[in-house]
């Protein structure tokens, strides 16, 4: 698969570095050629430097004709432009954005884009997590109890 | 009308001294806390600080009850959102969106904001309006872009000079709504008004004519 990754911070530097080791073409775009230092030094796809919500940018970065495209910086507002230029403009099949906002990630939603919230993914897991934790603590709770009684 | 600007930078700034001058209600929402203060000892507290993007923001705006919103930030995503927000999640009869980058005019049209200003592409054309190709300066998109309207300085070698206006052959569906001659004065286009030098014409057109519009009120040749 042939897939443009836009943001190479810790998030898409580390679905590039997985995309990438198991054999698919990445392209990583991000406007500051210091955010490629996320990368591993064996990685083994294309680096552009440019913006994401950039028409020529990410022609530069070869968009026509990409299987799919991926936004994954922490701007909402620059995920959903580069997006929607994705979709209905270069008219790549698979598109995917990180919304962080829960209301805007439902609107785009709604409207079309395949959406992932960050936050609510993050919360659920800190919420099972914590319940998770809750229980065993609850389980330790008692047995120290029994301890003390003998 | 109660009218949302997006962005107090100086656009949003004049902007809303003018419609306040105007007898409508406007609310500024700036993210910058000395912008939005310095805004509120000039014009009164018609500023809200808070970032335009977030739905939160929006909804604490009155943005259920506004009749227009205007997203004028220098950052084109922004005012993007800003609009698609206040289309998709408010049902504001209409958006207006200032756009930076002139290449994301075209974008724009086709994710489907109503009305476009390209204010960088608009200072260009004025001033490559002062070198000798005279082209038609953009003005605003209507119609989600099926229709705009441009001004044109006709050149004094345009063979439109000293003709009335009925005998300008222009391409379909393209209308000439105003002519303003050199000392400002407006009017509004007759049959038998005549083009006179100087003159600025603003007219309304669809961006597949745009040429030849441009060509039937500059040539000199017929």
């Amino acid at each position: 698969m042939r897939v443009i990754i836009m943001g190479c911070g810790r998030r898409g530097a580390a679905l590039a570095t997985m995309l990438d080791a198991e054999g698919h073409n990445v392209t990583v775009l991000d406007v500051d050629a210091a955010a490629f230092s996320f990368l591993p030094d064996n990685f083994g796809g294309t680096e552009i430097v440019g913006n994401g919500t950039d028409e020529l940018s990410l022609r530069r970065a070869g968009i026509e004709g990409v299987d799919a495209f991926v936004s994954t910086t922490r701007g909402d507002n620059r995920n959903v432009m580069a997006a929607q230029m994705a979709k209905h403009v270069f008219r790549v099949p698979r598109v995917i954005t990180l919304v962080h906002d829960p209301i805007r990630e439902e609107m785009y939603h709604s409207l079309g884009l395949r959406t992932v919230s960050p936050t609510k993914i993050v919360a659920s897991a800190l919420r099972d997590v914590l319940l998770a934790e809750q229980e065993t603590a609850g389980g330790e709770e008692q047995q120290e109890t029994k301890v003390s009684e003998v | 009308m109660y009218i949302i600007i997006v962005g107090g930078g100086k656009i949003g700034y004049f902007l809303a001294r003018q419609l306040l001058h105007d007898q409508h209600e406007v609310l500024i929402i700036e993210q910058n806390q000395d912008k939005s203060a310095q805004i509120a000892e000039d014009l009164g507290e018609i500023v809200m600080v808070g970032d335009g993007c977030e739905a939160s923001t929006l909804e604490r705006a009155g943005m259920a009850r506004t009749d227009m919103v205007i997203a004028l930030t220098a950052d084109d995503e922004d005012n993007l959102v800003v609009c698609q927000v206040a289309k998709h999640k408010f049902n504001v009869p209409h958006t207006i969106s200032r756009i930076n980058n002139p290449d994301n005019e075209r974008i724009f049209k086709m994710l489907g904001i109503d009305a476009t200003i390209s204010s960088t592409g608009i200072i260009l054309a004025h001033i490559e309006q002062e070198l000798p190709t005279h082209p038609l300066i953009p003005l605003l998109t209507l119609k989600g872009g099926a229709l705009e309207i441009v001004e044109i300085k006709v050149p004094p070698e345009s063979r439109i000079i000293g003709q009335p206006i009925k005998s300008l052959l222009l391409p379909q569906r393209s209308l000439i709504i105003l002519v303003i001659s050199p000392d400002g004065q407006a009017r509004l286009p007759a049959p038998d008004t005549i083009i006179q030098t100087g003159d600025e014409v603003v007219a309304v057109t669809m961006p597949e004519t745009e040429e030849s519009l441009r060509s039937a009120l500059a040539s000199s040749g017929f």
